[in-house]
This record gives C-alpha cells, sequence and structure tokens, in this order.
C-alpha cells in the first residue's frame, strides 16, 4: 500500500476520543488496535469487509469493488441493510479484475467500470473500494478516482481499505475516513432547523432505524443524516450542518464523530438504542445536547412525555412474558455495544446471563457490563466453539444469542438459538425492538420442536435423552462427547 | 450448437461468477477430518465461510493464513508454517488442505515448497497429510477451482495398486452435484453390486445432518485410506465435464480406464449411465430403475403441455447449465438466453444460438421477455424486477430451505426438475388467461370496415 493508506492508519490509529487508544504508548499506538491475528486460528472479516460494512447503506451510491471476482462475487447482496427508496446500493458492482491486468495493471479498467456505471445507472456518486490484489500491484484508485471525477462531473470517492491492512474494524474506520475526506461537508441542506441531529454508526439493518425514527420525530427532532443507514449521498455531504450526533456503533465510526466535533463544532455522544433504559437515555442526551446547542428547551419536557408513554407501553407488552422468561440463562455471543445494552434489557425481563463475549468490546463495553452485571460477570474473551458447544450441550445455557456463524453450534447441540448479529431478521431497535426481542426469545424458548428434535430414536437405548439432560444439569459433562475430544 | 462470446466490460454488474479458492475449499468439504485453509487475507475465507454458510445452514470449517501488508510483501512462508502448527495443534485433523487466493499468488508465493520445509523443520507434522492447490481469484471460476482441487488430491494422494478389487469403481462428482445428488449415485452404483470411492464424498459432510459430536474439522467425507484405495478400483467415472482433466490424471497415475459423463439430468443421460454399470458389474438393471423409468417418462409427458415453446434464461457454470438447459430443451424449451462463468468445451455444444460469458447484468437484459428465469439465488433482484418466475439452481440459494437436499440426477432427480419447473409455469398460468382486451382487432382492419360506411342506425334503436 503507497505512503498516504500508511499515513491513514496512523491516523485512525491514534484516536484520541478512545481512552484505551490514549491509554498507550506511542510505540504501541503505533501497532494499531488489533491483536496478531494467528494463522490458521483466526476468524471474521477484513479490512475491505468492514469499509463496505460501513459505506453500503448510503443507499443511492454504486459501489464498484475494484479487485478480483471473490471480494465481490463471493459476498454481495448478503446484508439486510434496507432503503426506503433506491436499491442502487443491492447492485453488484465489480472491476473481475483478471490475470493481464495483475500483470499491466488495473487503472485503465477501474476508468472505464466507473464510466460504464455512470452511463448506465447514473447515480449521485461512485465509491471505489481498493482490495489486496490491487493494492499490492500498485493501482492508484486515488489518482484514477480524481480524474474520473472531473472527467464525468461527478463525485467519484476513493474507500482505501484494501483486506490486507487489516480486521473489519479498521475497515469500518477507513470506509468513514472515505467519508470525512471526500463527502462530508461538500454540500448545503435546503434549510436547517434547531432540531437537526446525524446519526452515526446506524446501518438500519432490517429497517432498525425506522423503530427510532417515529420517536425523534415526535419529538420534534429531524434526522439530518443517517451515516450510513438509509442514507442520500447528499445526505451525508450536508450532514456538517447537524446541530448534534449520536454515535450508535460504539467505536466502529468514532472517528467520523469526533472529527465531524473538531472541524464542524458538532458534539456527540454515545448511545445505543438496544434496550428500553438505553433508548430513553439516548433520547434524553439529544434532547439535552440540542437545547445546549441553542434548541427551545420544551423539547425536554416533549421528550419526557414521550419516554414516559413508550416506555409504560412497552413495559405492558413484555409483562405477559416475564413469568415465562424468569430465570432463564442465556449464553451471549455478540461485539462491541450489544455485549452490554442488550444485557440490560434482558435483566429487565428476569433473564439470567450465564456470560457475555468481549472480544470485540472496548475497555468502555466491559465497564459498562461490569456496573450492569456486577463485577463477578462472567465474561468471555475467545471461546473456542467446541467450548460453546459444551456449554449448551451440559445445558448451562437454555438459550444462545449470537450471529449466524456460530448459529449451528446451538443448533446441532439441539438447543434453542436467536440471530442478534448483521444477518438477522428481525428489527431488534427502541421500545419496539426490545418488545420484539423479548417475543422472538420466548417463541424461540417455547417452540415445541425442542420436545421433538430430543425425542431419543426408540431403537436406539443406548442415546441419554437430550430431554432428561436440560433437567439434571450436573449429570456426566462428557456423556455425549467422547469421541470429540 | 452456440457461438460462444465473451463479455468486455470493464464493470461486472451482479456478478454471477465466483472464485476459484471457493470452488476448491468446497471440494475440501467433501473430504473426512480435513481442515480446509485458504492462504489469503482473512476477508478471503470470512466471504466464503458466510457464502458457503449461508447455502447449507451449516457450520463450515475454513481456515486462514490470515496475511497482511507485511506479511504479504514478505512472502507467506511462517503465516502458513504457523498456520499448519497451530490447527495440527488444536484441530488435529488427518488432512490440512490449502489453496492459495488472488493476494498470495499475485506476491507468488512458492506453497509447494514451504510445505516441504514446514515437514523437514517440524518433522511431527508428518503425521498430517498437506495438500496444496493454485487457484488465484482473477483465474477462472469456482468450478475450475474444485476441479483442480481434486486433481491436487489425486496427484499428492493416489497411489497405483498391483492388486485390483473387482467391485471397487472410483466416482469423480463435478461440483454442481448436490449432496443429495452423491447420494443417489452412490444408490445407483451400490445397487449393481459395486462398491463406489467417491473423491471428494459432500453426502456424507454437507448433507445436513444431525451429529452427536462436535467437532472443528470436516466430518464426513472421503477419508485417507479411501482415496489411497482408489488405485485398487477397476473403473472411473467421471460426472461433469470439468472432470476430465481429473480423470486423465487419475488414470495415467493408475491406469484405471475412465468413463465421463458429462450429465446426469435427463432420460437418455441416465439410461446411459445404467448401461454402463451393468456393464461393468455384469448385473442386469434393477427392477427399481426401471420402474423409475417409466415414471419419468410419465412425468415428461404430463410436464410437457406447460414447458412447450417457454422461453427461458439461463445462468450458471458449465457443466449445470449443460445439465439443465439440455434438459429443459428435451422439454420442449427454447433457450433463450444463457450466461455462463469460464471456458468449457460444453458451451459449442449448448441447445441455444449463443452463450455469454458474463454476469448476471447480461442475463437480465437478455431475459425481457423470457418466461423463466433459471440461475443460483443472486437472480432474485433480476426475477423481481422483470417479475419473472425463479427457479433456483446452482450455489448459492441462500434464500430457500435445503439446497444441499436438493436431487436433480437421476431418474428421480430429473423427475423432480421436470415437475418444479413444470409447476412454476402452471403458476404462471393465470398471467396468460385472456381478458375482453386481449384480442383487439388492428387498425387496418377497423379502417377497412370504416371505409364501407358506419352500421345502419337501426341497430341503435
Amino acid at each position: 500500500m503507497g505512503a498516504p493508506l500508511n499515513e491513514k492508519l496512523q491516523d485512525v490509529f491514534n484516536e484520541p476520543g478512545c481512552d484505551k487508544n490514549q491509554g498507550k504508548s506511542d510505540k504501541e499506538r503505533k501497532k494499531g488496535c488489533t491483536k496478531q491475528l494467528a494463522p490458521g486460528a483466526a476468524a471474521g472479516g477484513c479490512a475491505f469487509d468492514g469499509a463496505k460494512i460501513a459505506l453500503q447503506p448510503i443507499v443511492d451510491v454504486a459501489h464498484l469493488v475494484h479487485g478480483p471476482i471473490a471480494c465481490e462475487g463471493n459476498s454481495w447482496d448478503n446484508r439486510h441493510a434496507l432503503s426506503s427508496g433506491v436499491s442502487t446500493y443491492r447492485t453488484g458492482f465489480t472491476t473481475d479484475i483478471n490475470e493481464l491486468d495483475v500483470v499491466y495493471g488495473g487503472e485503465k479498467r477501474l476508468y472505464k467500470a466507473v464510466k460504464e456505471i455512470i452511463d448506465k445507472y447514473d447515480p449521485p456518486a461512485v465509491f471505489v473500494y481498493q482490495t489486496c490484489v490491487t493494492a499490492l500491484i500498485g493501482d492508484d484508485i486515488e489518482a484514477v478516482c480524481k480524474a474520473a471525477s472531473k472527467k464525468f462531473n461527478k463525485p467519484v470517492i476513493p474507500v482505501n481499505s484494501p483486506g490486507f491492512a487489516g480486521v473489519k474494524n479498521l475497515g469500518n474506520k477507513l470506509g468513514g475516513e472515505a467519508l470525512l475526506d471526500y463527502v462530508i461537508g461538500t454540500a448545503e441542506p435546503e434549510y436547517t432547523t434547531p432540531y437537526d441531529i446525524n446519526i452515526i454508526g446506524e446501518y438500519n439493518l432490517s429497517g432498525e432505524l425506522w423503530q427510532v425514527k417515529p420517536l425523534l420525530d415526535a419529538m420534534g427532532v429531524r434526522v439530518l443524516a443517517c451515516i450510513s443507514g438509509d442514507a442520500r449521498y447528499q445526505e451525508v455531504a450536508y450532514s456538517h450542518r447537524a446541530k448534534v450526533a449520536m454515535m450508535v456503533c460504539s467505536k466502529a465510526m468514532i472517528n467520523i464523530s469526533r472529527k465531524m466535533e473538531e472541524r464542524y463544532n458538532i458534539p456527540f455522544f454515545e448511545g445505543s438504542f438496544y434496550g428500553i433504559g438505553d433508548m430513553s437515555d439516548s433520547l434524553r442526551e439529544i434532547a439535552r445536547l440540542l437545547v445546549q446547542q441553542g434548541a427551545p428547551d420544551d423539547i425536554i419536557a416533549r421528550t419526557e412525555a414521550l419516554i414516559a408513554a413508550e416506555e409504560a407501553r412497552a413495559w405492558a407488552r413484555i409483562e405477559p412474558y416475564k413469568a415465562r422468561l424468569k430465570g432463564k440463562r442465556v449464553l451471549l455471543i455478540t461485539g462491541g455495544v450489544k455485549s452490554w445494552s442488550v444485557v440490560a434489557a434482558l435483566q429487565e425481563v428476569g433473564i439470567e446471563i450465564v456470560g457475555t463475549s468481549v472480544k470485540k468490546s472496548t475497555k468502555e463495553d466491559k465497564d459498562r457490563i461490569k456496573e450492569i452485571m456486577g463485577e463477578e460477570a462472567h465474561m468471555i474473551d475467545d471461546m473456542p466453539p467446541r467450548e460453546m458447544y459444551k456449554m449448551l450441550k451440559e445445558a448451562r445455557a437454555d438459550i444462545m444469542l449470537s450471529g449466524g456463524r456460530s448459529q449451528f453450534i446451538a443448533l446441532k447441540a439441539k438447543m434453542p438459538w436467536l440471530d442478534i448479529n448483521q444477518e438477522r431478521h428481525h428489527a431488534f431497535a427502541g421500545y419496539e425492538g426490545m418488545v420484539k426481542l423479548v417475543q422472538e426469545i420466548d417463541k424461540t424458548l417455547y417452540n415445541p420442536v425442542w420436545e421433538q428434535v430430543r425425542l431419543p430414536a426408540p431403537w436406539d437405548d443406548e442415546v441419554v435423552p437430550q430431554s432428561t439432560a436440560l433437567r439434571l444439569p450436573d449429570c456426566p459433562a462428557d456423556s455425549s462427547l467422547s469421541s470429540a475430544g | 450448437m452456440a457461438t460462444v462470446k465473451t463479455q468486455f466490460k470493464a464493470a461486472a454488474v451482479n456478478p454471477l461468477k465466483m472464485s476459484q479458492p471457493l470452488g476448491a475449499a468446497y471440494a475440501f468439504m467433501g473430504m473426512h477430518r480435513c481442515m480446509p485453509v485458504m492462504h489469503g487475507s482473512q476477508g478471503c475465507t470470512s466471504f466464503g465461510l458466510v457464502l458457503l454458510v449461508r447455502h447449507f445452514r451449516e457450520a463450515i470449517p475454513l481456515q486462514t493464513t490470515a496475511m497482511n501488508e507485511a506479511t504479504t510483501v514478505m512472502g507467506g512462508f511462517d503465516n502458513i508454517e504457523k498456520a499448519v502448527l497451530n490447527i495440527r495443534e488444536r484441530a488435529k485433523p488427518d488432512l490440512i488442505a490449502i489453496c492459495s487466493t488472488g493476494l498470495t499468488e499475485t506476491k507468488g508465493d512458492d506453497v509447494d515448497g514451504y510445505l516441504k520445509l514446514v515437514q523437514q523443520r517440524h518433522p511431527e507434522t508428518t503425521d498430517t497429510a498437506l495438500v496444496y492447490v493454485s487457484t488465484p481469484d482473477y483465474v477462472g471460476a469456482f468450478q475450475d477451482g474444485w476441479a483442480k482441487a481434486v486433481s491436487a488430491f489425486i496427484k499428492s494422494l493416489v497411489v497405483p495398486v498391483e492388486e485390483k478389487v473387482p467391485t471397487q469403481v472410483n466416482i469423480l462428482p463435478g461440483c454442481h452435484l448436490t449432496p443429495a445428488d452423491v447420494e443417489e449415485v452412490r444408490e445407483i452404483v451400490e445397487s449393481f453390486g459395486l462398491t463406489p470411492l467417491f473423491l471428494p464424498d459432500l453426502s456424507r459432510s454437507l448433507d445436513g445432518h444431525m451429529s452427536d459430536e462436535f467437532s472443528p474439522t470436516t466430518m464426513g467425507g472421503t477419508t485417507l485410506a479411501e482415496v489411497r484405495a482408489m488405485g485398487a478400483s477397476v473403473a472411473t467415472i467421471a460426472i461433469g465435464e470439468q472432470m476430465r482433466p481429473c480423470a486423465d490424471l487419475l488414470q495415467e497415475k493408475t491406469g484405471i480406464p475412465f468413463v465421463l459423463f458429462d450429465r446426469l439430468t435427463g432420460l437418455e443421460a441416465n439410461d446411459r449411465l445404467l448401461a454402463h454399470l451393468s456393464a461393468v458389474s455384469g448385473m442386469p438393471v434393477p427392477q427399481k430403475w426401471r420402474r423409475q423409468r417409466s415414471q419419468l417418462q410419465d412425468a415428461m409427458l404430463d410436464a410437457h403441455f406447460f414447458c412447450s415453446g417457454k422461453k427461458i434464461a439461463i445462468g450458471a457454470e458449465p457443466d449445470l447449465l449443460w445439465a439443465l438447459s439440455s434438459l429443459l430443451n428435451e422439454m420442449g424449451c427454447d433457450i433463450a438466453s444463457a450466461v455462463t462463468t469460464t471456458h468449457s468445451p460444453l458451451l459449442e455444444r449448448m441447445p441455444t444460438a449463443e452463450v455469454l460469458i458474463g454476469d448476471l447484468e447480461d442475463l437480465e437484459k437478455s431475459a425481457q421477455g423470457c418466461d423463466l428465469l433459471v440461475t443460483h439465488s443472486h437472480g432474485r433482484q433480476a426475477a423481481e424486477r422483470l417479475h419473472l418466475s425463479h427457479y433456483r439452481a446452482g450455489l448459492p440459494m441462500f434464500d430457500r430451505l435445503g439446497a444441499g437436499h436438493k436431487l436433480m440426477v437421476g431418474y428421480r432427480g430429473t423427475r423432480e426438475i421436470v415437475f418444479d419447473v413444470g409447476n412454476l409455469f402452471l403458476a404462471d398460468l393465470h398471467h396468460h388467461e385472456g381478458t375482453p382486451q386481449s384480442w383487439p382487432l388492428p387498425e387496418e382492419t377497423l379502417q377497412a370496415v370504416a371505409e364501407v360506411g358506419k352500421p345502419v342506425a337501426s341497430f341503435h334503436h
């Protein structure tokens, strides 16, 4: 990768907004935030993946991946970030470079690809994603984008986040850098109001933004830009005129939030849409910051009235489930903000958390967990699948909430599982979302299928019935795992 | 006979194609107690893994050498070494199968050499079989990667055996066969008293079953002992044109003659398979298959009313494209548009005017006015825009259940396709029902009548 990317990486690795980062020595900081990956024992996406996740929810943009077929061909159309209108973002664009491009360079193909896309689809902007191979052969996407922008009179934005630069989270930030360098502040909104906010780090997965937006509407708050869920290019371009910002997904886009505060004096806070208490806190903080920035203070009273009504409505809807869910044990394998915000919500319903993963969590995330679950909180740093399987098989948990990759560990242990990561089909944000989460947990736990699949075959008396194992948590641990060791 | 054209766009839009390493990794899934590894950045593995998980709804063992910028430039020996040691230590597989990616191929890592060096430096690792296959992302497609992986297994694991087992046959299935297809072929071969050895065997690893153990490696699939025993077989059956290089290599190494079936979908294709098996085994064709054959004939007769003259737009890898297009053509459909991912000698033989090596944008454009779209799940957006029925075929199939159990070979599998496709046409019938406006007279006719004069007034009272 070239010097510009190296500088960018150093810039991203130095994050004044992150306490953990600031606690490091200069030398440590240079190494970046991520542990060295162990070959043969690593999992998770790359920096390109992270940049694409962060930016693809901008729905009217053409997202063009410059690289071999793997990067787009193996991965496109696999997330549920929703759009309220155009669906250009769901179209897979790639230069699909071949061997000759690797030898002679892929810049010309890239330039022609941008032209073709503008001719055929005429999007308001084209985002060009760098990948490992094209970075390695030295394709200068910044130069190509600059030339194409000029020639076609349209923003063509380079996103310099090749996979081998690091992990997914780094890619989220590098995607954010592309917006800061080339998009934010390049347009002006038709008008502004004292109630304009940005939501940063919300991707509108399964439409979660739309579970929150009616609340903001009721408060009289206008979402000037969401970065990047259901966003339009123009919105992001004029987002620098917002009065305050809320940063949703933990640290994924902290660089956008902090730099917009520095450059445009937009104060931000970190909040969550997951959990009833957290949702209310976030609304309050939005109102407070807006008033601090000069909005009339009657918004505070409006917000409190809204919170009171909506909290009461949510609790009333959850009430019937409390008796059914009390004492149920949940194993929570997720990352970042969800490791604590969902914990709080589940505890409110009487569910016991037997463990929460903190692999992707920041120090602040961990502090919040301790705050919520107490000092003895069972934080799992890196649980190997075999251990997860054992934990479920031995019925030390009644249900696992995790991402799609680990679902089969639960299902093969014949234990209930619920998807709470990016591939999920249900929206879990706001008061609506928390009621939905409780309903889904209940539906999953009490599904009659568990009885069915745990039935031993009548001709097979060797097998220990799973349902018995459930009721007798201290039965021999390895009874059915003998060959797995 | 078809003209084969290659699309020369700079930007592929809505890719039909997937990359070689993914095809290779898919073949690795059909080996028992194997840890598949991609030598590349961790994203290469992550994307492939997610795609296979979405398709099969199963845990997919797939590791990465986690290359970063520095290790790529300096060469990946350390990462290969660490990966082998880590995997051997943690997962204890019988076999570590490694494929390269665009990243490490651009650098030009000599992985064959690396692996020899690893075994020299760590003699304890010789208890684990190591197989490597070169599969740059920017060359070929999924089915090429699959075939290269199978060739790599043959090259490094198969040995010639003097003493033959007269009932043992090798089967080399192409990647267009589902786990259910492989199972069906097994049942057919076994019904002749023969013992088939599959390379690879997805039917025991990705057939979506409940297991009482947890394993970080693949479970089920072809064992190392089985691959090493392949040299004792008396015949080899290859399924799909993509497997020809593999069958050639196997013949070269062991002297075992092979017969290649370019498809096992369709009546006549299966007649030939059964006749061949009968010749190899000296047994008559079992009653069961005779019965199924006549069921297929009946199904084809029932369905042909609805298939006849229907225009099909199909996008698939060459072998699947060939199998499905041939069958649909035999049912009276018209293959109006065919798009594929990579070269194959089959393409020129396709029952259509032109085959395009292109993407789903090309397919969508040419599918205008067709009656049915046949392609993998990524065609769903195009089908929606065109208001076309979508018959899902190929990998990935992430928006339907049971991808691994879809049966498309044998008389029975052919019958299922005939019914499924026929049913889609039946469901669309109401779109073609007449309305009072369906048969307007042309302007010329009305003009001709008007010239003669208006109807007499008494008509209207």
